[in-house]
């Protein structure tokens, strides 16, 4: 049964890659619902298929087997404007000033450009870089770069972001802070956010509900709501049901 | 303490060096006695610029013709079949190892052909400058029109972005480091090709200019043909330098 309020439907969907006559087994059977304004945690070892999940949520690859829906009548999704994407690096282009990288969805889609500026500055102040919009990228740090990015993919106004991994290439202490500016982010945008990582704990912080997959062969191994409260603080990470769920996820990957 | 900071400092101390280098050549000259055939003076050496007889003017203007007829053209040629090649794989496949074979043909063997199916003059000199400057633009550029992202690619087509739109916001913009870094080279070179064309057979143009004093032993002329032909290149590379200050920012650089 899918609760009909659910923004994202997945059952048994399967991927299959194929170099040459070789057959790559990429996702097997993964289902699971996503209602709008969650903030889902996809967590698991590299070559689970986290990624590749990610790439078919945002049309970007075909699925095999199974079923994706995206949207529903309360929530229409259109495909082609209503995903915004961050990656593990930032991928600001080099020549462009901030505001102006911000904007680069919205010139993409010929969306009105004035009122994309000016929704643009809204969301550089939104992510904490208010009076960063003419550096260059250069200029930021990467955990500045990486809320620019972040500002990108928001500003033409998505239903759902895709996150990749998006503080993995930070130092520790950033990613613990930009956890926080995350969550903060998603709270004031009220945006569907899928967000990919291989921090089990950075998924439990983080996640309204964590779907664990794992690698070889690549299949979905649990997906659970996380019942802690919001808004959520570092000191979430000391109380006794955050190590439960933890210790749930660390026992599915076989690290207990 | 002198501070190496400043723009000024590395101005004064570049403009300094360059007059020690001539304060080092006269001096060498003098102290050693040195016969001027084989080593005019500085002194010597400018004093052609004021004998009519050199026509340094016109010789100039020809040289600069052909290397800056030969460099612009190689930019065009260059950029364009690079544009070619990125925007259809077969055509690249074909020719791309076919134009790195012909990049190894030292271009300088091509003179008396050249010669044979252009006669002699501004126009193959000019060609001898571009075929020599060409390649480096052509390669490197291709190299950075496929240097792009695939995440960034997902990006765009993820929003449906259309091949012109990652063209032109993307890999364009994004290729140009790469392109200011072959023009770089290419401008030594195309200095090269142009002087070389002249030695092989010419009837004007600095590199002429040369060969004509050579018989009488007229070093100081060489001389100042050859300050000349420097200034040229220094002219060429300055320019490509200034271009690339103004439309490349300054972490995108390739050093």
């Amino acid at each position: 049964m899918t609760a009909p309020q659910a923004f994202i439907h997945l059952s048994g969907v399967r991927k299959v890659y194929r170099t040459g006559r070789r057959e790559h087994l990429a996702i097997s059977d993964a289902s699971f619902d996503v209602l709008p304004g969650e903030l889902v945690a996809l967590v698991g070892p590299s070559g689970c298929g986290k990624s590749t999940l990610l790439k078919i949520l945002s049309g970007l690859h075909p699925h095999d087997g199974g079923e994706v829906r995206i949207g529903s009548p309360s929530h229409p999704f259109d495909p082609s404007r209503d995903v915004g994407m961050v990656f593990q690096q930032p991928l600001l282009l080099k020549w462009r000033r901030v505001l102006d990288n911000v904007l680069l969805p919205a010139e993409i889609l010929g969306l009105p450009m004035a009122a994309a500026r000016d929704r643009a500055r809204d969301l550089l102040a939104l992510v904490g870089l208010g009076g960063s919009e003419d550096k260059f990228p250069y200029e930021l740090s990467g955990g500045m770069q990486q809320r620019a990015a972040i500002a990108r993919a928001l500003v033409h106004d998505p239903k759902l972001v895709l996150m990749d991994e998006p503080f993995g290439a930070l130092d520790a202490l950033t990613r613990e802070k930009m956890n926080l500016e995350l969550l903060r982010i998603w709270k004031e945008s009220g945006k569907t956010i899928v967000f990919v990582t291989h921090g089990i704990s950075e998924a439990v912080f983080l996640g309204t509900r964590v779907v664990v997959l794992t690698a070889g062969p690549a299949r979905m191994a649990d997906n659970f709501p996380v019942e802690l409260p919001h808004p959520r603080t570092l000191d979430i990470k000391t109380r006794e049901d955050f190590g439960v769920y933890t210790r749930r996820v660390y026992r599915l990957l076989g690290m207990e | 303490m002198i501070t190496l900071d400043s723009p000024a400092a590395r101005w004064t101390l570049a403009v300094l060096a360059h007059l020690g280098l001539v304060l080092v050549w006269y001096l060498f000259v003098e102290l050693g006695e040195v016969p001027r055939f084989v080593m005019p003076s500085p002194q010597a050496t400018f004093a052609t610029l004021l004998d009519p007889n050199y026509r340094w003017w016109s010789n100039i203007a020809v040289t600069a013709t052909e290397i800056f007829g030969g460099y612009f053209l190689a930019l065009v040629v260059g950029v364009l079949l690079a544009l070619v090649f990125t925007w259809s794989r077969t055509l690249e496949a074909i020719f791309l190892p076919l134009l790195v074979t012909l990049n190894m043909i030292p271009k300088v063997a091509l003179g008396p052909l050249i010669i044979v199916w252009f006669k002699y003059g501004v126009f193959p000199n000019t060609l001898m400058a571009f075929s020599i400057a060409v390649f480096p633009i052509l390669l490197t550029t291709a190299r950075g029109l496929r240097e792009i992202e695939p995440d960034l690619l997902d990006l765009v087509r993820s929003l449906r972005g259309s091949r012109w739109q990652i063209f032109t916001k993307i890999q364009l913009p994004g290729a140009l480091p790469y392109i200011f870094s072959g023009m770089k080279v290419a401008a030594i070179l195309a200095v090269a090709g142009a002087i070389v064309g002249e030695f092989l057979g010419s009837d004007r143009g600095l590199g002429y200019l040369m060969l004509q004093v050579q018989v009488t032993l007229d070093t100081p002329a060489m001389f100042m043909a050859v300050i000349l032909i420097t200034v040229l290149g220094m002219l060429l590379y300055g320019i490509v330098l200034l271009l690339e200050r103004l439309l490349v920012v300054r972490d995108a650089r390739l050093s």
